[in-house]
């Protein structure tokens, strides 16, 4: 986990706060469908309707205030994730959005994110707290993820931490 | 430390510890639930745990309500394969048309003041009203607590809101929670827990505290609970359970922030689009016309709204221009809106009566609002497209009182002025 940097293109959208699940992913695709890389196709369509083939695997979503609020569904970072996006950097996140997009495995970055611009190119630096501007020359340092978060994305997520450890195994040491 | 609030006394039962804001524990779940939206990937993953039967403490339900009954073959199949894992797994199944989860799961009387309740549905901190900590989750959290019987939780720091005073004519819960969302923002309240105290309070009765509790995540929160009273102990009554006492925040409890409302400053508010905290009193929208008006869902959809809705309607149509749609929140409350007279003058003033559960909040059937649409409705969410049209449609999110006054008169309209 230590030296994972993760590098890909950055998508702004508008609004830039409280970017809701409905916007993510819409109530008239998830009821229906099961297949995620099918809702895939539909993801951010309501506030950009050409997001979905705009993103290429390895790339980010960078957002404001609230990212993720409103409904539960999982369908919303699970679509995010199966659309490509490696990771999310935001000022802060909705509970339950951050919560589940741990819980499938999509790493949420919480730090300043006015100085990125749409379509920059970034490095993530997981270890040392750091997103990295690679076309301008901006960067914002982040505190490490808590140590809950941290156990779960190692373990590949929830399930899978349920199913290696019998239960919850969160009060370890060092991850 | 001084004292606990309800959401660390809750918590440190659970728990078998003394936890205060800001631990994280591994807690006993009570009860858990998921709906029509989020069942199936719940049962994938339950399904990969080789899942038998759930061990949360009070049982677990799924709930067909969202797209109920089924408007497509695809949703059909969704809804067969919960049926089915229902029947294999013993959990309790409420069918379509028994009502939205979040007025039968109440209803069933499974869930008790104390408890600690996890939901697959963002709106699952409507239990709060019930004296108890009940929270909305994903699918896999939920999946969780059905296979372990238990969760982790970040014990969350708590906002005491004392609302003082009485409300006005025509002026109610969704008003106040409007107001209150207003002041803090769509994150105002983040991860906290919301505990409601005051004058104001203690007349609000369950139906009402429903809506306060519904609507506390609009703000970000993560519990929502109400104190324990007469209201909460007569509403157990009314479902055939006997109980006496639940549970107190401590005097002494530490709360991260107060908030003082006057009830009798209220006046009645809109949230506008296309942000649930855009919140604006409707005397400042008024006259802005209206094409559909929705009457129900988890917020709004039970007995008293649906009777102070028929007390203003009696003997007078909805304007022609205007679709105004009604789905109860439960088959019993149905039941009980027919009983009373209630739901004969909803119809006689040109409701259009579609089956209890849901109904078009979420878009996915029954009232698709058409391109360019204003939507009157007494739901809880009005994003850009959420029921189901992104083509210039507008939601606006009011009291029963305000939406039944807008429809008789085709646009936005304040209900002590009719």
């Amino acid at each position: 986990m230590a030296s994972t940097r993760l590098e890909g293109r950055a998508h702004r959208f508008e609004p830039n706060d409280d970017i809701n699940t409905d916007y993510i992913i819409s109530g008239r695709y998830k009821f229906k469908i099961g297949d995620m890389q099918e809702l895939a196709k539909h993801v951010m369509e309501d506030i950009d309707p050409d997001f979905a083939q705009k993103v290429d695997s390895g790339d980010f979503i960078v957002a404001g205030r609230n990212f993720g609020c409103g409904s539960s569904r999982e369908q919303a970072p699970r679509a995010l994730k199966a659309a490509g996006v490696a990771a999310i950097i935001a000022r802060s996140y909705a509970r339950i959005f951050y919560r589940n997009s741990f819980n499938i495995g999509l790493p949420l970055i919480t730090c300043e994110t006015d100085w990125i611009e749409d379509g920059e190119r970034l490095a993530i630096d997981l270890g040392n707290g750091k997103v990295i501007g690679l076309d301008g020359g901006g960067n914002a340092e982040f505190s490490p993820l808590p140590l809950t978060m941290r156990i779960l994305l190692e373990d590949g997520g929830l399930i899978p931490h349920i199913k290696k450890h019998g239960g919850f195994s969160l009060e370890r040491g060092e991850v | 430390m001084g004292g606990k609030t309800i959401a660390e006394k809750v918590l440190s039962d659970r728990s078998t510890s003394d936890c205060h804001a800001g631990d994280i524990v591994v807690a006993a779940v009570d009860y858990c639930m998921a709906q029509d939206g989020t069942s199936k990937l719940m049962i994938e993953e339950l399904e990969n745990l080789g899942f038998e039967r759930a061990r949360t403490k009070s049982g677990m339900a799924v709930v067909l309500d969202h797209s109920a009954p089924s408007p497509s073959a695809e949703v059909s199949r969704i809804h067969g394969e919960i049926r089915r894992f229902s029947k294999e797994c013993e959990v309790e199944l409420h069918d379509v048309g028994e009502g939205v989860c979040h007025q039968v799961i109440p209803e069933s009387g499974k869930i008790r003041p104390g408890d600690l309740v996890v939901g697959a549905d963002s709106h699952t901190c409507t239990y709060g009203a019930l004296n108890l900590c009940s929270t909305g989750l994903g699918s896999a959290d939920v999946a969780a607590a059905a296979f372990t019987g238990k969760l982790w939780f970040r014990v969350p720091e708590t906002y005491r809101v004392n609302i003082s005073g009485s409300v006005g004519e025509r002026t109610g819960p969704k008003d106040l929670i409007l107001t209150l969302i207003g002041m803090m923002g769509a994150d105002g309240a983040t991860y906290k827990s919301i505990e409601f105290v005051g004058d104001a309070i203690r007349t609000i009765g369950m139906d009402g505290r429903m809506t306060m509790a519904n609507m506390v995540v609009e703000m970000g929160a993560k519990f929502g609970p109400f104190q324990f009273d007469d209201v909460t102990a007569d509403w157990y009554d009314s479902i055939g359970m006997k109980i006496d006492n639940g549970v107190e925040s401590d005097a002494d409890a530490v709360y991260e922030r107060e908030v003082d409302i006057d009830a009798s400053d209220v006046v009645p508010k809109v949230a506008a689009p296309h942000r649930v905290d855009n919140v604006r009193d409707v005397a400042d929208c008024e006259g802005i016309e209206v094409n559909q008006a929705f009457l129900g869902t988890c917020t709004n959809g039970r007995l008293s709204d649906l009777m102070s809705a028929a007390k203003i309607l009696k003997g007078k149509r909805v304007h022609e221009n205007v679709r105004f749609i009604v789905a109860p929140a439960s088959r019993r409350i149905l039941a009980e809106a027919v009983r009373s007279g209630a739901f004969g003058t909803l119809i006689e003033s040109g409701a259009i009566v579609v089956a209890p559960g849901c109904g078009p909040c979420v878009g996915t059937h029954a009232g698709v609002p058409s391109d360019g649409d204003n939507v009157i409705s007494t739901a809880n969410r009005n994003f850009m497209g959420r029921m189901g049209n992104n083509s210039n449609v507008s939601i606006y999110l009011a009291s029963p009182e305000t939406v039944v006054a807008s429809a008789l008169n085709g646009h936005i309209t304040d209900p002590r002025g009719l």
